[in-house]
């Protein structure tokens, strides 16, 4: 195919199977989420069409361009593709951590009564805002201590006022899980790098590098949860908890994912797909890679540090 | 950029039967889907529209349960944003941007497709709700906390998918337009020689990148607060139902714009034909889209004047609404200066331009007025915001769908709609829709608060007139489809270029344009001399 004709595909299965198994998957959790005992193999079916279909498309599209099918323009519209989804990957995380500074900023403070105090006259007495702010109890309930919660709390209240260092410590497995990643995206530049010099042994040993790394802080992430959880901080004990799982366990998938693109990337690379001037599918994963790193600074600073 | 020219297997026409249009990667075939898609579910929210009216013709309760109107005012509010306008547009930017940009296609055939098929299963989803226990989400398209949440039915989280399949496929019809147009103009054609529809939804494409995944983010967070026990809206666990209304509007008020500015994409097509006139100020037309999508994603809480925020940001809300008045103003006063002076005639696609740019206006002005902070402590939730959104929406977004479609439906065609019929159904439309939604502007000032079902009796002649101009405009939609279908069935053959004065480079393919738009780029005296920025 010359550099002059643009590759436009002939009809394709992929996108219905795919919607066939996207709809499948929600409507199996939804029925999971209310009760339905076959809502959970109905979403497992639902995921595995999915699957089936990542394989099959991004199987074709490989073939493809193993073939020499795609040109240099086609190759641009993947850039721009990938670029543009990153962006709206941004934005989805974004909603998250406005939720923390809001939170934060001001429905904490203004629970506990800054400002002209008028959300909350007389909310409870003994309350008092800080942030890292954990479940409330009612008024009165009596904390079992020392099994649920282990937080600093306000006698005969069961308010609980966590510190920061009540709940995580930065300084501890989060700043580790920082270096790896850190650590893990410039490994990948050496190995972006090695290809581009067309080293196929060294970008082996530095993808290599990337996923272990990737995997060790999906490793200690774990870790970090089961710390946490056993100190109470849970999904259900209030604004720090829901943001602090829901931004971390949303980054957390897009490691995973992230391994899961550079373990393939590996095997591609084990196959010849790419050449020192051709591997857009390489390029794509390391923007990904890059992606989940830079919001895994965010995390550190605003979920763990500050 | 290299030569944008389609590959060898192209130059068969497309594949016979069903399976066609469930394998296509073939934008107009894909643009088609759109339109019909999009068409069926305005009939469809549309019908919920006639049983709100039918329902508020008099005062007292007379046809369903307050509880089912709310329904219908739900999902009449969902199915019109997310199943009727924003495809209809995604419909047209498929047909006509590779044609106007002078491209065999788009530039992600095969992912065009998937963003067109999740829209029926999403559809689907959001539909069912309607036979599940508890009916169908009834909080009002707006979904505030905690009525979606602690208040809601469980078919809540049904919609809840629904929206994430509707907010996947926004996002991939908004990035393969972004490739296309960046990468596969024609290799001669600058970015200020683009047409407008194409620089509009250009712009579009970035606000919906930017808007849509926010929306997935609070429809996210409401899930876990109801199934999984975060606190995001709920104040006992340091959350704010306010939270919501943040990011909801932080999506919301880009997602007006998302409706409205390809519309003002396809108005700066329609008047310079039938003015004779080349467009007036197409740099400024450029710049004050820009603008207007820049200035939407800071004017968010103009929807929240009345939930008690610092008065500093009431204030900087109110102004920063008045600022998008100015570029709106400015593309006003270009459409009326490109007619100034112009030899006008009223074809049925300028009669529905034309309008537009009138009956858009009403509905500005109304906008400026709920963005004044004291006045909207009085207009706020009452039929005046009603009569607003539907002058922007209806006179505005789904005017210039119709336009749009009469304009085009030649060269979609290769044959022309019946004239008189067309015309007819405009003033029919025009004057209907009137009589719908303006005497909702006195209700509102009046104090009706909108989503009620019942209302007290002083407001019973405004809601009879409305009622029945809500009848007849609902029933004009009938001829739209006959005349639609006639035109495909019947229509008389037409040229290649059925308006004399049309310029853009659609109008230099075949009479019904081919099924790959260029095989090989136009050249730039082409270019230049169909160019708008002349
Ligand atoms: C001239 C520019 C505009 C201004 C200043 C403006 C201002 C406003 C304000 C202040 C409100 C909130 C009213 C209230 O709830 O009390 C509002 C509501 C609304 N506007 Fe606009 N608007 C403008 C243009 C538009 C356009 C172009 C569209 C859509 C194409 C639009 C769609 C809506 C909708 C759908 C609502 C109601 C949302 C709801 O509560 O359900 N507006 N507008
Ligand atoms: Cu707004």
């Amino acid at each position: 195919m010359s550099e002059q004709e643009y590759y436009i595909p002939h009809g394709t299965y992929w996108p219905i199977i795919g919607s066939i198994g996207v709809s499948t998957l929600f409507v199996g959790f939804a029925n999971q989420m209310h009760g339905a005992e076959w809502g959970g193999s109905v979403m497992a079916l639902g995921f595995a069409i999915l699957v089936f279909m990542m394989f099959g498309w991004f199987g074709q599209v490989v073939n493809e361009s193993t073939n020499g099918i795609y040109n240099k323009q086609v190759d641009r519209s993947f850039r721009w593709g990938m670029s543009w989804f990153i962006f709206s990957e941004v934005m989805f995380f974004a909603a998250f951590f406005g939720a923390l500074f809001y939170a934060r900023q001001f429905s904490v403070p203004w629970l506990g009564g800054e400002g002209n105090n008028i959300f909350t006259p007389d909310l409870w007495n003994a309350f008092s805002a800080s942030w890292h702010q954990m479940a409330f109890l009612a008024p009165g309930t009596e904390l079992q201590s020392g099994t649920v919660m282990s937080f600093p709390a306000i006698p005969d209240t069961g308010i609980v006022t966590a510190t920061p260092a009540d709940v995580v410590d930065p300084w501890g497995l989060p700043a580790l899980n920082t270096a790896l990643l850190l650590a893990s995206g410039v490994t990948l530049t050496f190995a972006h790098h090695a290809l581009r010099a067309g080293h196929r042994n060294q970008i082996v040993g530095w993808l290599v590098a990337t996923i272990a790394l990737g995997a060790a802080f999906l490793g200690f992430q774990i870790m970090e949860y089961g710390h946490a959880y056993q100190d109470g901080l849970k999904l259900t004990s209030g604004i720090y908890g829901s943001t602090f799982y829901m931004l971390t366990g949303f980054h957390g998938f897009h490691v995973t994912v992230g391994v899961i693109m550079l373990t393939v990337i590996l095997y591609r690379v084990q196959k010849g797909h790419f050449t020192a001037d051709n591997h857009f599918g390489f390029e794509g994963v390391a923007w990904y890679w890059h992606f989940v790193d830079v919001v895994w600074l965010g995390l550190f600073v605003f979920v763990y540090w500050l | 950029m290299t030569t944008a020219t389609a590959s060898h297997d192209d130059h068969h026409g497309p594949e016979k039967g069903l399976m066609r249009w469930v394998k296509t990667t073939n934008h107009k075939d894909i643009g088609s889907l759109y339109l019909w898609f999009a068409f069926t579910m305005l009939l469809v929210g549309g019908a919920f529209a006639m049983g709100i009216r039918a329902e508020l013709l008099q005062p007292g309760m007379q046809l369903m349960e307050p509880q089912f109107f709310n329904q219908l005012t739900t999902m009449h509010g969902l199915i019109m944003v997310f199943g009727a306008i924003m495809p209809a547009f995604v419909g047209l930017g498929n047909w006509l941007i590779p044609m106007m940009i002078g491209a065999p296609d788009m530039a992600l055939p095969r992912m065009n497709n998937w963003s067109f098929w999740i829209l029926p299963f999403a559809g689907a989803i959001l539909l069912s709700t309607f036979f599940m226990e508890g009916g169908a989400p009834a909080f009002g398209w707006t979904f505030y906390a905690p009525l979606s949440t602690t208040f809601a039915p469980d078919s809540t989280d049904f919609f809840i998918f629904a929206v994430h399949l509707l907010g996947f496929s926004s996002i991939m019809g908004a990035i393969n337009i972004i490739a296309t147009v960046l990468n596969m103009r024609a290799p001669e054609m600058k970015l200020m020689d683009m047409p407008l529809f194409v620089w509009t939804w250009l712009i579009t494409s970035f606000l919906l990148i930017g808007a849509m995944p926010v929306l997935a983010g609070a429809v996210t967070m409401m899930l876990t607060d109801r199934n999984f026990g975060t606190a995001f809206f709920d104040a006992t666990g340091g959350g704010d139902p306010v939270l919501f209304q943040h990011i909801f509007w932080f999506f919301g008020h880009p997602e007006v714009y998302i409706m409205i500015l390809p519309a003002f994409g396809v108005v700066s097509h329609i008047i310079p034909t039938f003015a004779r006139k080349p467009l007036f100020g197409y740099s400024s037309m450029v710049y004050a889209t820009a603008s207007i999508a820049f200035l939407s994603y800071i004017v968010w809480a103009h929807h929240m004047f009345l939930t008690g925020m610092p008065v500093a940001a009431e204030l900087y809300f109110m102004y920063a609404t008045m600022l998008i008045a100015v570029p709106t103003g400015v593309k006003v006063f270009n459409w009326i200066a490109t007619m100034w002076r112009g030899s006008m005639t009223f074809e049925t696609p300028m009669l529905w331009a034309v309008s537009f740019v009138f009956l858009f206006t009403i509905g500005g002005f109304s906008g400026l007025m709920l963005g004044i902070v004291p006045a909207d402590i009085q207009y706020h939730d009452t039929y005046f915001v009603v009569a607003h959104f539907h002058y922007v929406l209806v006179t505005g977004a789904l005017w210039a769908i119709i336009a749009a479609t009469f304009y085009w439906l030649p060269k979609w065609t290769g044959r022309m709609y019946n004239e008189t019929l067309g015309k007819v159904h405009f003033w029919w439309a025009v004057i209907s829709v009137n009589v719908l939604f303006f005497p909702q502007h006195f209700l509102g000032l009046a104090g009706m608060p909108r989503r009620i079902p019942d209302y007290s009796l002083q407001f019973a002649d405004f809601n009879l007139i409305s009622s029945l101009g809500g009848f007849a405009f609902g029933a004009s939609f009938i001829l739209l489809t006959y005349i639609v279908i006639d035109c495909v069935r019947n229509g008389k053959p037409c040229g290649s270029r059925p308006w004399e004065s049309a310029k853009g480079l659609e109008w230099t393919l075949e009479p019904k344009a081919q099924y790959h738009s260029f095989n090989t780029p136009p050249s730039r005296a082409l270019i230049e001399a169909e160019s708008q920025n002349s």
